[in-house]
């Protein structure tokens, strides 16, 4: 067990997944202190949602190593993972609200099927969340009466409810009209600011510029490039891989 | 002579209610035990691996590959042999819940496959148990999605309950086939019957129409 730094939140050690023979991540390390926003970013089936969803083992990785605040965690142990899964909040592109639930149902149900908590702290709790995020007026709506960008915002509501020490984000925003997009860049720009540490696979560049601290470029299950923003993109004197990606994008 | 009101009044009504009774008696078990395990096989066949499967997959074939007199023959005069003796109402009960269960089993599956994945990965992403995301998302969703072919499978057994009388379990139709062998009036005495048992489907179809407006979701179950 490393314990050099213990600002070190989440420290993930030569990662490798291969679904079928074929090798998806290859060898993956990144580290993140407390307060971190770091994003991911690269050409489409890099592995960046594999990486992510290694990193709360809703994919089991074949080879590698996860610590989370130094603690080495075990990939096998039904109850470690559990555990683990409820420290680390996960947003995806496409929201996955529970559509049979309100918005307030969708934030406080884990609080209280996998917390225990009692109902009304959990509802008191999940209005919380949701007026943290502008939704306090949507306590009642279902996912199909919410707008894509109010969507997110529930699922970042549902997120923050369990109290994670980091959250993972893939591509919140590419499921989003481009009207709605900047309402849930707000909320994540809000976390950020407020000392959230975050995982971001995105291609909001702008977003990326202005505050991550780290740009890890991703292409065929390797990070091939990783330094700020600021180096990768204006100041470095050879032309970087991730300027050439990013060139393309709009 | 149809309007011989003393006749409906003293033999056919009586002896129509007496069997309406036992009709009630073997429907109302048999739909609930029915859709438990048609809620237990269904949620078996669509997760299951290995033997659970194999199990689940054999009975549903099993149940809906053959007739359901055939079963009930088996039941009742088949198992006997084995020196399982049933009683004709207990014969009844159980192979109408096998045989419903087994068809209940058919929409649970089905509604289990049509649930999106990122359901059940968001659950399991928030720290959900299988079995607690199984039984806070991935059921209630799928009780919505299966829940009009799951009471269309329960107006059909309130009808096919009428087959209890071929293995001697005197129901709505076995009252209505004695009063009428006695009296020779089948035409008068079945037309009450049938009334009977469209009285019975209406009300179920009414209840189901209720029961889906209140687990009605905006966006869901219509689909
Ligand atoms: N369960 C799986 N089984 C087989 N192959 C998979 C599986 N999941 C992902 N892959 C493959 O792994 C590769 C990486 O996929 P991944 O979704 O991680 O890429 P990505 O960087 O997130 O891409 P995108 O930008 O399109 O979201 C792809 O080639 C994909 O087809
Ligand atoms: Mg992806």
């Amino acid at each position: 067990m490393s314990i050099e730094n213990t600002e070190v939140l989440l420290k993930v050690e030569g990662i490798s997944k291969s679904f079928g023979g074929k090798r998806i991540l290859k060898d993956v390390s990144l580290s993140l202190n407390k307060g971190d926003l770091k994003v991911l970013i690269g050409p489409s089936g890099g592995g960046k949602s594999t990486l992510l969803q290694c990193i709360n083992l809703l994919i089991t990785p074949d080879k590698g190593k996860i610590f989370l605040n130094n603690r080495d965690v075990s990939f096998n142990k039904k109850k470690d993972v559990l555990a683990l899964r409820q420290q680390i909040g996960m947003i995806f592109q496409d929201f996955n609200l529970f559509d049979h639930l309100t918005a307030l149902d969708n934030v406080s149900i884990a609080l209280r099927k996998v917390k225990k908590m009692s109902k009304k702290d959990a509802y008191i709790r999940a209005q919380m969340e949701l007026e943290r995020v502008g939704l306090g007026d949507k306590l009642h709506h279902y996912p199909a009466e919410l707008s894509g960008g109010q969507k997110q915002r529930v699922s970042i509501a549902r997120a923050l409810a369990m109290d994670p020490l980091l959250l993972l984000l893939d591509e919140p925003t590419s499921a989003l009209d481009p009207e709605l997009i900047s309402e849930v860049l707000t909320v994540i720009r809000e976390l950020s600011n407020s000392g959230m540490t975050m995982l971001m696979a995105t291609h909001q560049m702008g977003f990326v510029k202005s505050l991550a601290q780290e740009i890890l470029f991703m292409e065929n299950g390797r990070i091939i490039e990783h330094d700020t923003p600021e180096n990768l993109l204006n100041k470095s004197k050879v032309r970087t891989r991730t300027q050439d990606f990013c060139s393309k994008l709009l | 002579m149809f309007l011989d009101v003393s006749f409906y009044l003293n033999q056919v009504i009586p002896a129509l209610n007496k069997g309406l009774m036992v009709s009630l008696a073997l429907i109302f078990p048999s739909a609930t035990c029915g859709l438990i395990i048609g809620i237990i096989i269904g949620t078996m066949r669509a997760f299951g691996k290995g033997p659970i499967y194999g199990f689940a997959t054999v009975y549903a074939t099993i149940f809906r590959g053959t007739p359901l007199v055939v079963q009930l023959f088996i039941l009742y005069f088949g198992l006997p042999n084995l020196g399982i003796y049933l009683s004709p109402y207990l014969a009844a009960v159980l192979g109408f819940t096998l045989c419903s269960g087994a068809y209940h089993s058919e929409y649970i599956r089905g509604a289990l496959l049509s649930i999106k994945k990122g359901q059940i990965l968001a659950a399991q992403a928030l720290g959900f148990s299988t079995w607690s995301s199984l039984t806070n998302i991935i059921l209630p969703q799928a009780m919505r999605r299966a829940l009009p072919g799951c009471g269309n499978e329960i107006i059909y057994l309130i009808k096919y309950s009428s087959l209890a009388y071929i293995i001697t379990c005197i129901e709505l139709t076995g009252q209505g086939k004695i009063i009428a062998s006695m009296t020779f009036r089948f035409s008068e005495v079945f037309l009450v019957v049938g009334f009977y048992y469209l009285v019975m489907v209406t009300i179920a179809t009414w209840l189901l129409k209720k029961l889906e407006e209140r687990f009605y979701v905006p966006g869901f179950g219509s689909r």
